[in-house]
């Protein structure tokens, strides 16, 4: 294992939900270019972890490190602008809004021409443009949805929207990328055609972070992998060693042991009741925008 | 109102110690209109709490039962009958035609919009509101209406402050009516099923629950509170007019969030508070402001104890109890 | 349309757009008047539009900011301040005349200003609540209208404000007949030319920021604002921006209103207006400029096309249908049944430019 500051460290981390201890004292640490397994049981707090170091949810405790600066997971979308992008376990889309303009959102954070500029449209303005542009089409390329670029988004496969999502997030240029269950719902042939995508963005030296319920992809995919049990760490390390971990093995065949073997259908770890379940104490607060 | 409260505008601005006789005329006007505010606080609670919907059409509710009142005992003027059997007609007329319009509104307004865009509702209550209005100054037309005395007027005393018939009426009217609302939303079927569904509309259905049935029930009671309320509003104000719901509509949503939108108990608080605020403060704002704010500013009351609720504690006083609606 | 027919259909649209007041005006003045009225609501129209059409912010108080407009050129262009706050007086011995270059620029400022102050608690609820707090700054702000002639005469209260200057371009008052090649233009055609230009600028302006990096930020917002934050985007500016930039629209309106009217009073500035302009955008088709300019010229014109309908009903039903009244009827079915019918609106954005 290189030594070699970590892309991401994050430790001590904790989140009890009421009286639910959903991460207890849980830490990893991402070199960078790797791609990092997050592995366990349903419930065992894979996506609250991921909700806390976005800043969607707030931790209790936890001590939090981008690329060596150390940063608090408060604000979603500085978050974000420091460089971690992510994909939701239930696609979380512009339905509305054609798949172009998706990719197009997801290059606002590194654009930076304002509203009078496009009023006046400047050739600033122009410029820009055509460079979002450009770069979103790249993107829809990369992942292979050029075509599809000018159709309304939801009217796509849940395989290919999940692609959208992702190109959405590489389009903000993220230092990590993180993929919470992104097979979840996808036939044998749509899990190879994600493999591959994300084979393709390792290549490109990009650190990815990936929830998945998978174990064939994980182990196959991974050069780290953490596996959680009902918010604890478990075990850490090289997909081989983790496998044949006792701990391991126990914590997936004592509980739904369908996780460990059968391809995943429905998406264990609801992140959006975790959101909501938070705003029930803030009340009146927007869970989601648009979206009911 | 007027006729209740004392003219601050005569008070010399310099500070003079509270009276108490003041004081205690603006809790009795406080808890007359906190009464009828939680009669239709609970109409907006209950419907929130099952289906996520603000009805902003539930205060023309309000307006609805005044008028079919005193259109009952306008005919009844000359029967003969006591006062208090007119108003006794006069209010079970206007439940029923409440109950029935509010069915009727929810069957054609709202219910084919359960699954629309979350704006469509919105506009559509506000239509119904605006309609309801509407229908209500061409068939009444629009002045204003005197609502005859029908209960015996005197004043009684209490502590220097004054209170008649009416007021003590609506007050012990609403505890007793809370009562029986207690005792069907715990102790009845309907009020399990009523409260299952506000909970988790899914796990309902599967229980056997009907939410049709069951969002058309709770449609009615929240009606029947709103006439009641209306009856009440017409005879202790004693006059009605199509625009009459609107305001009180508005403020008693204010005090469904206030007390915590979907919950029952926080309807009732959030109602008596806010008449108390508003009785309260309409008393005193002359004197907290030096003269500078007068009394017809009583109505910005409510919009700002709603926008400091929603600003500092969104959930409200009691919490909130809304269904999960992933 | 083809890029190859759209000048064509420009050059005619503008044609016909200028030529119209001249061929109606020949028909009596209070046809061009409504058609001015109509601009106006246009005006308003396309700035809710930017709140509640791209944003996604459900305001119901949106009618506050051309009140702050017509009351900004009201104050700062009628002798109400110099008649009754002697200092003022003292200040401006030849009264207050503002001119528009002045009195514009200023009221879009103060609207978004106010447009900020307004939007900033409403910033973390949910649609129902925001709707209500908006609907409640709404009323705030007509109850301080309506009492602010006490014990400092502001507002002068429920009797509004008077004499308020008409506009003049370039030395020539709107409020004159002007002659010019033989041309005799009456002020209701003179003010259709301000009015139509302001919203070409407006109709320029919407599609300009709705085709940017900004319109497509709030459209997420809109769709999904926690995915939106996750894509980095600063939800809460984005949401305070749409509140202001659509409420320069709504202060500007204001601006011409008062001073088309000559006159403002609380009454103008209600929530049933409030709730018309939503209506307007909702029922135009939410966040398509195209379609809120329909919805605003149908819901605007109704009520005086009723007008000469309305006579034979008022008869029938005695007194009790009058045009005003037919106009809220309408306008009501028309919120319910559009809804039900066509949620998205009679002219939605088409698909993939949601």
């Amino acid at each position: 294992m290189s030594t070699a500051r970590p892309l991401l460290k994050v430790n001590h981390v904790s989140k009890r939900f009421g009286g639910v201890h959903a991460l207890e004292n849980v830490g990893l640490s991402i070199q960078a270019g790797d791609v990092h397994g997050l592995i366990g049981p349903n419930g065992a707090g894979k996506t609250t972890f991921f909700n806390v170091i976005t800043g969607l949810v707030p931790a209790d405790r936890g001590h939090f490190e981008l690329e060596g600066r150390a940063y608090k997971p408060t604000a979603v979308h500085q978050v974000a602008r420091a460089g971690i992008a992510r994909t939701f376990q239930n696609i979380r889309l512009f339905g509305d809004m054609s798949v172009l303009d998706n990719v197009r959102v997801g290059r606002h954070v590194r654009t930076q021409v304002g509203w009078w500029q496009a009023l006046l449209r400047t050739s600033a303005f122009a410029r820009e443009e055509a460079a979002i542009v450009r770069d979103a089409m790249a993107l829809l390329d990369f992942v292979g949805l050029a075509d599809q670029a000018h159709r309304t988004a939801r009217t796509l496969s849940y395989g290919d929207q999940r692609r959208i999502e992702i190109a959405r997030a590489l389009a903000t240029e993220p230092r990590l990328l993180a993929l919470d269950e992104p097979a979840a719902g996808m036939n044998a042939t749509e899990k190879v055609a994600l493999r591959e995508l994300i084979e393709r963005i390792r290549a490109q030296g990009r650190t990815v972070l990936i929830i998945e319920h998978d174990v064939k992809l994980v182990m196959g995919l991974c050069d780290q992998v953490t596996v959680l049990d009902q918010g604890q760490l478990i075990a850490q390390g090289r997909p081989e060693q983790v496998q044949s971990d006792s701990r391991v093995i126990d914590a997936y065949l004592g509980s739904a042991h369908a996780a460990y073997e059968a391809p995943h259908e429905q998406p264990a770890d609801d992140d959006d009741a975790e959101i909501e379940d938070d705003d029930e104490d803030e009340g009146a607060r927007a869970p989601e925008g648009g979206r009911s | 109102m007027a006729g209740f409260l004392h003219d601050h505008a005569a008070t010399p601005a310099a500070f003079t110690p509270i009276p108490v006789d003041i004081f205690i005329q603006q809790i009795i006007n406080g808890l007359v209109l906190g009464s009828m505010y939680a009669l239709v606080a609970l109409g907006y609670t209950m419907v929130y709490g099952i289906i996520n919907l603000i009805n902003f059409a539930h205060g023309e509710v309000l307006m609805v039962g005044a008028l079919v009142s005193w259109t009952v005992v306008t005919l009844l003027a000359d029967s003969g009958l006591p006062g208090w059997v007119q108003l006794l007609i006069s209010l079970i007329a206007s439940v029923g035609v409440c109950m029935a319009l509010n069915v009727a509104i929810e069957r054609l307004a709202y219910r084919p919009l359960r699954n629309a865009p979350r704006l469509a509702p919105l506009i559509t209550a506000m239509g119904v509101s605006l309609l309801l209005q509407t229908l209500a100054m061409i068939i009444w037309k629009p002045d204003y209406k005197p609502y005859p005395i029908l209960l015996p007027d005197e004043p009684y005393e209490v502590m220097g402050a004054t209170i008649n018939l009416v007021q003590i009426l609506i007050i012990v009217v609403t505890a007793v009516v809370l009562g029986a609302l207690v005792f069907l939303i715990n102790g009845t079927r309907l009020g399990r099923a009523m409260r299952a569904t506000a909970e988790n509309p899914r796990v309902a259905q599967l229980m056997g629950v009907q939410p049709d049935k069951v969002i058309a029930a709770t449609f009615m009671i929240g009606a029947a509170l709103a006439a009641l309320a209306g009856v009440m509003w017409a005879a202790n104000y004693g006059s009605v007019q199509h625009t009459m719901g609107f305001l009180p509509g508005l403020k008693a949503f204010t005090a469904a969030v206030f007390g915590g939108i979907g919950n029952l108990a926080g309807a009732v608080v959030g109602g008596v508070l806010l008449g108390l605020i508003e009785s309260l403060g309409a008393g005193y704002i002359g004197d907290l402001t030096g003269g500078v704010l007068g009394s017809h500013y009583q109505d910005i009351f409510a919009f700002t104890v709603l926008i400091l609720v929603l600003t500092l504690r969104p959930q409200g006083l009691l919490g909130e109890r809304v269904a999960d609606r992933a | 349309m083809k890029p190859a027919q759209k000048l064509p259909f420009f050059l005619l649209s503008a044609v016909a757009l200028a030529v119209l007041p001249l061929v109606l005006q020949s028909h009596g003045h209070a046809w061009v008047r409504i058609i001015d009225i109509a601009l106006l609501y246009v005006l308003l129209a396309l700035g809710l539009n930017i709140v509640v059409g791209f944003a996604g912010l459900l305001d119901l108080g949106y009618i506050a900011f051309y009140a702050v407009g017509a009351y900004l050129f009201a104050l700062l262009a009628s002798p109400h301040l110099t008649e009754n706050l002697p200092a003022v007086a003292a200040m401006f011995p030849d009264g207050l005349h503002m001119p528009i270059w002045v009195v514009i620029p200023l009221g879009a400022g103060l609207a978004a200003l106010a447009g900020v102050l307004l939007g900033a608690p409403t910033l973390r609820l949910r649609g129902d609540y925001l709707a209500i707090v908006t609907l409640g700054f709404g009323e705030i702000i007509r109850v301080f209208l309506n009492n602010m002639d006490m014990p400092v005469n502001i507002t002068n209260g429920p009797k509004g404000i008077d004499r308020i200057d008409a506009l003049s371009i370039g030395g020539v008052s709107l409020g004159e007949p002007w002659t010019i090649a033989g041309f005799t233009l009456p002020p209701v055609t003179l003010h259709y030319y301000l009015f139509l230009g302001l919203v070409v600028l407006a109709v320029i302006a919407s599609a300009r920021l709705n085709d940017s990096r900004l319109g497509r930020a709030w459209r997420a917002v809109r769709e999904d604002e926690i995915a939106a934050k996750a894509m980095g985007l600063n939800t809460r500016n984005l949401k305070l921006l749409a509140f202001g930039l659509g409420a320069t629209f709504g202060g500007v309106a204001g601006v011409l209103f008062a001073s088309f009217q000559g006159f403002v009073s609380p009454e103008s500035f209600s929530l049933q207006e409030s709730v018309m302009v939503v209506a307007m955008v909702v029922l135009g088709g939410l966040g398509h400029v195209r379609g809120v300019i329909l919805g605003a010229f149908l819901l605007a014109a109704l009520p005086e096309v009723l007008r000469h309908m309305a006579g034979p009903l008022q008869a029938m039903t005695d007194g009790r249908l009058d045009a005003s009244i037919l106009r809220q009827l309408l306008v009501a079915l028309a919120m319910i049944g559009i809804m039900l019918a066509r949620p998205r609106g009679l002219w939605p954005a088409p698909e993939g430019k949601a």
